[in-house]
């Protein structure tokens, strides 16, 4: 597949005609239920970029947030007005609105942080595949340690402990950056173990051997010519690992080692829903919640079936 | 075999010292100790005398000496935030944690496993789908929200369990348990069906994958042929075969289900390590989160070690690959 497209024949019209005749998107066109999920996903991505468009509020705006507004039903029940569909928040803060900027902060904190692990576990496996020896006993050993631990527990150690380096004032600051480099820390071993797996056989390939007999820098060699041959799994690995990291920090943000309540995350929200559920202000907490959950599984059933497209064994 | 052996049980040593080392720069580099410990109205001459008491200005690697030492004696210190010695608040938390970890694994096992066998004999079958449905919303709610939930419903609509606490407890010599009043029982239902219900979906879908790989081998075919039972191929040579992959998973997951006991505890405040640990982790309290780390370092290490070892044990086809590595 990615050798194919390596072939400067045909024009860039050809590249998109191969690949609406490719394996992958007839496998798309199969499945309904990965149609609908790719649409609920784009439509999470959409709103979340959006969202200070779109939202009829702005939820981190304290000024025009009005405590008499606070603890508002969803608009169908007694005492809820159209102007908070979906109610309001302790703060009066509009819960449709918050969820909308919660999503997008969700969505950045998963993405950053899938994309900070990548890179991480790629480099590190990309060198330990194709360098060896000592430097590739000293990452798989760290990585065998890491993999011994919960991804949870290792993003919630780094968390505080880095929180705890930090002035508590900066923490709306340095909230998005803390949680990204503890979710990433977290996720980079199965990348590296990937990569490397891969590499080791590549680098025993004929067009490595060709690429080093001309001459070319291992550097080149590895991003220039491995790389683009690995990517495959990693795609896969990132799409189930952005799903995990959603509820990595959704969780963290729950516990309150995340987000701060000023800048609610949707953990967050859940969080100060929860102080409420028992006086009966259950909306603060499900829906949230409802919005978390049905993101998740969405990006997950795109990542099951990412998994069984790219698979050749199941084809 | 011996080699296999003692070569693990090196390895799982220098993995503990590893996190020995991290507990340490934790302990003596996230802010200053001595800070912690005294008031603002402490004189430059009592710091000092403090610190050197509590060798603070030794050399680092004899204080990380000190450390391990203190750590085999299960002396961690005292908390920043109860004042309190850490091994007994430590100690006077774990059986709550142990108690709610087991019984979720039980619960994750015993519905686990025949889920999944069922969901591979009769693959096509409505109520294998729903399992499989079930079972991905299952892995996408995270497990807060799931206890959330659970409180939501259980606790708050239709009033039937409470949600929190660990009811009371009988104290059994020095093990306070909750298995033994009504109350206890009933506290213990949400907790650790939450606990249990990722675990469980984790069992079910290894179970039911690993059984229709075994299903479709010769031996399975020959065992058909040769006119056994149903029963008899089913669960004598298919489900036995399973079981291997499905002991190391589980007993790997047992570690997990401490580190997800955090998120359990701290919904339902269950008076376990899991909700100290986070309460430290909130107020930086080092000391706790040190010992914390150190004693689930601890238990993983010898989860692994316990399950390789029986992986050996059970897995016949290991110890020659084993040898032959040798």
């Amino acid at each position: 597949m990615s050798k194919a497209s390596s072939i400067p024949v045909k024009a860039e019209q050809g590249a998109i005609a191969r690949f609406l005749a490719s394996d992958i998107v007839y496998s798309f066109s199969r499945s309904k239920l990965t149609m609908l999920a790719a649409a609920i996903t784009l439509f999470y991505f959409l709103m979340a970029l959006f969202a200070p468009l779109i939202a009829p509020h702005d939820p981190f705006d304290l000024a025009s947030l009005n405590l008499l507004d606070s603890l508002t039903p969803p608009m169908w029940e007694e005492g809820g007005v159209a102007q908070f569909p979906l109610g309001t928040d302790d703060q009066g803060r509009d819960l449709l609105s918050a969820i909308m900027y919660g999503s997008r902060i969700s969505l950045a904190v998963g993405f950053a942080s899938v994309a900070f692990a990548a890179i991480l576990g790629i480099s590190l496996g990309l060198l330990s595949g194709y360098v060896g020896g000592t430097l590739d006993s000293v990452i798989m050993r760290i990585a065998d340690i890491q993999m011994t631990f919960p991804s949870i527990l290792i993003a919630l150690l780094i968390d505080g402990t880095v929180s705890g380096l930090l002035p508590q004032a900066s923490r709306e600051d340095t909230a998005f950056g803390v949680l990204t480099l503890s979710i990433g820390l977290s996720f980079w071993v199965q990348y590296a173990r990937t990569v490397r797996s891969s590499v080791l056989i590549e680098k025993e390939r004929e067009y490595v051997q060709a690429a080093r007999l001309i001459g070319l820098r291992p550097l080149t060699i590895m991003v220039r010519h491995v790389l683009p041959n690995v990517l495959g799994p990693v795609l896969v690995i990132a799409t189930i690992n952005l799903a995990l990291a959603i509820i990595t920090e959704a969780t963290l943000s729950f516990l309150g080692v995340g987000f701060p309540l000023t800048e609610p995350s949707l953990g967050a929200l859940i969080n100060i829903g929860n102080n409420f559920l028992f006086s009966g202000e259950w909306w603060i907490t499900i829906f949230p919640g409802v919005t978390l959950a049905v993101l998740v599984l969405s990006v997950n059933l795109l990542g099951d079936w990412l998994r069984d497209a790219l698979n050749p064994k199941l084809r | 075999m011996l080699a296999f052996m003692i070569r693990r049980f090196l390895q799982s040593i220098l993995v503990m010292l590893v996190v020995a080392l991290i507990s340490f720069l934790l302990f003596r580099f996230v802010g200053d100790p001595v800070d912690q410990m005294v008031g603002i109205e402490t004189s430059i001459d009592q710091r000092d005398a403090l610190r050197q008491q509590l060798g603070l200005n030794d050399p680092v690697l004899v204080q990380f000496f000190h450390f391990i030492a203190g750590a085999l004696r299960f002396d961690f210190g005292i908390s920043y935030q109860f004042k309190q010695p850490v091994a007994a608040m430590i100690a006077e938390r774990f059986p709550a944690t142990l108690e709610l970890s087991l019984l979720s694994v039980v619960i994750a096992i015993v519905a686990g496993i025949p889920m999944g066998v069922y969901a591979g004999l009769k693959r096509d079958s409505w109520l294998s789908r729903m399992f499989m449905t079930v079972s991905l919303v299952g892995i996408s709610l995270p497990p807060f929200l799931v206890g959330i939930l659970f409180i939501f419903v259980f606790s708050v609509q239709l009033q039937w369990l409470p949600s929190f606490g660990r009811g009371e407890t009988v104290l059994i010599g020095f093990w306070p348990t909750g298995f033994l009043t009504q109350s206890g029982l009933k506290a213990l239902i949400l907790p650790s069906i939450t606990l249990a219900l990722f675990q469980l979906t984790l069992i079910m879908r290894l179970v039911r994958s690993e059984m229709l790989e075994v299903l479709r081998t010769d031996y399975i075919k020959f065992a058909r042929a040769r006119g056994l039972s149903r029963r008899a191929v089913n669960f004598g040579h298919a489900l036995k075969n399973t079981l291997v992959p499905v002991m190391t998973i589980t007993g790997l997951q047992l570690g997990s289900v401490i580190a997800f006991a955090i998120i359990t505890e701290t919904v339902f405040s269950w008076p376990g390590m899991g909700l100290l640990f986070l309460q430290a982790v909130q107020n930086v309290d080092i000391p706790i989160m040190a010992a914390y780390l150190m004693l689930i370092g601890f238990l993983f290490v010898l989860i692994n070690l316990i399950v390789d070892l029986l992986y050996v044990a059970v897995d016949p086809r290991i110890r020659i690959d084993a040898r032959q590595a040798n």
